[in-house]
């Protein structure tokens, strides 16, 4: 069985609404978290995401001029100086599957439905700690594996075409953005 | 924080896509500990959201003021862009953190406020009591909460709320495919 050494993990957390952020801080904090930044707009959290290099992005979807699913996007920038690999589990009061589509299009890497749970945050967070997916980039999008199955047997349209041509080692580009704070 | 110099990414190149995959940079803040262990983070949470619950109704009652605040501006100016935004982010709030605050009956009623605000075609047109009667009933859930009886009577209502809302909106979107295949989904969330 693991545990999560919280108290090892930076938090970035990004909600219009006060009321949800004192719940969410209470949340990581029980769960042994020390370090919790708190934004209320999507603008702000992605200059606190520049400036604290947080291990996981806890956002909103709905917000004022700049919602949570742009700051996914602005986050997932290959080319972006900062890391555009940290985990976004987005908690939103949205609860339609097309919703998650669209999030899970975003570069989100978990969505999790209010009403929030203890149970189910931890379990969101325990997730991308412990099975982090490999990252797809295309033409038109950049994020996490959005396939969940392993299984190789889609033949369909979408199916991801191509043999393997190379294989290139680089320096973690997170390594790249925490030394370049 | 959670940090590994020696990590490197790894890039395979395919004709359509790029899979990269680094090492795990939060594999150290995993800890194995034995099944027996009596640490329970999420037992932990639970209590502290538990020691918050005092200020609950609070919180309920000034996302309420909020909501009707935003419904005063619609009667005031009519369905513009920031009045509508307003009234909406005002519902999806309460949507979304009404059971957590002990108000079940007032989410289901703000969602389906929400999907009014969503779905109808022309809010101009949509009846002024349907709006009224949620922003009502919300209010009501939240003001009489302490009564005995007013659970089962707010669980009705909205539920009622919503059968009416549905059917409006099944009606206007009959042409609209889309919309109504959104409004016909069932949600991700589960039943209480």
């Amino acid at each position: 069985m693991f545990r999560i050494d919280f108290n090892k993990l930076r938090f970035l957390v990004c909600d219009d609404n006060p009321h949800m952020r004192r719940i969410l801080r209470t949340l990581l904090h029980s769960f042994g978290a020390r370090e919790v930044y708190e934004s209320e707009d999507g603008a702000t959290a992605l200059e606190m995401y520049s400036h604290y290099v947080p291990d996981i992005v806890i956002t909103d979807w709905s917000m004022p001029i700049f919602d949570g699913l742009e700051l996914a996007q602005m986050i997932r920038q290959p080319e972006s100086k900062g890391n555009p690999f940290a985990p976004i589990i987005m908690l939103t009061g949205h609860s339609e599957k097309r919703r998650v589509t669209v999030a899970r299009d975003a570069g989100v890497t978990e969505f999790l439905a209010k009403p929030i749970s203890a149970k189910g945050l931890y379990q969101r967070i325990l997730n991308v700690v412990a099975n982090p997916r490999p990252f797809i980039k295309t033409k038109t999008y950049f994020g996490p594996d959005r396939r969940r199955n392993t299984a190789n047997a889609y033949i369909g349209p979408e199916r991801r075409i191509g043999g393997e041509v190379e294989v290139l080692q680089q320096p973690s580009l997170l390594d790249k953005a925490r030394t370049s704070v | 924080m959670a940090k590994d110099k020696s990590s490197t990414v790894q890039i395979q190149t395919y004709a359509d896509h790029h899979v990269i995959t680094q090492p795990n940079p939060l594999r150290k803040v995993l800890r194995r500990v034995a099944e027996k262990d009596l640490d329970d983070p999420v037992a932990r949470a639970e209590k502290a959201l538990a020691g918050l619950s005092g200020e609950f109704k609070n919180w309920m009652a000034a996302e309420a003021d909020r909501l009707a605040a935003a419904h005063a501006a619609v009667l005031r100016d009519g369905f513009t862009k920031a009045t509508r935004e307003e009234l909406f982010r005002a519902a999806h709030d309460i949507k979304g953190d009404a059971a957590t605050f002990g108000f079940p009956s007032a989410g289901a009623t703000a969602e389906s406020l929400c999907r009014i605000i969503e779905h109808a075609p022309d809010l101009d047109k949509v009846p002024s009591d349907l709006i009224a009667h949620h922003i009502n009933a919300i209010q009501a859930i939240v003001r009489e909460r302490t009564k005995l009886d007013t659970a089962s009577m707010a669980s009705e209502l909205s539920r009622q709320l919503r059968g009416v809302a549905d059917e409006y909106l099944a009606d206007v979107n009959r042409d609209r495919p889309e919309h109504l295949e959104a409004i016909l989904a069932p949600s991700i969330v589960p039943a209480e």
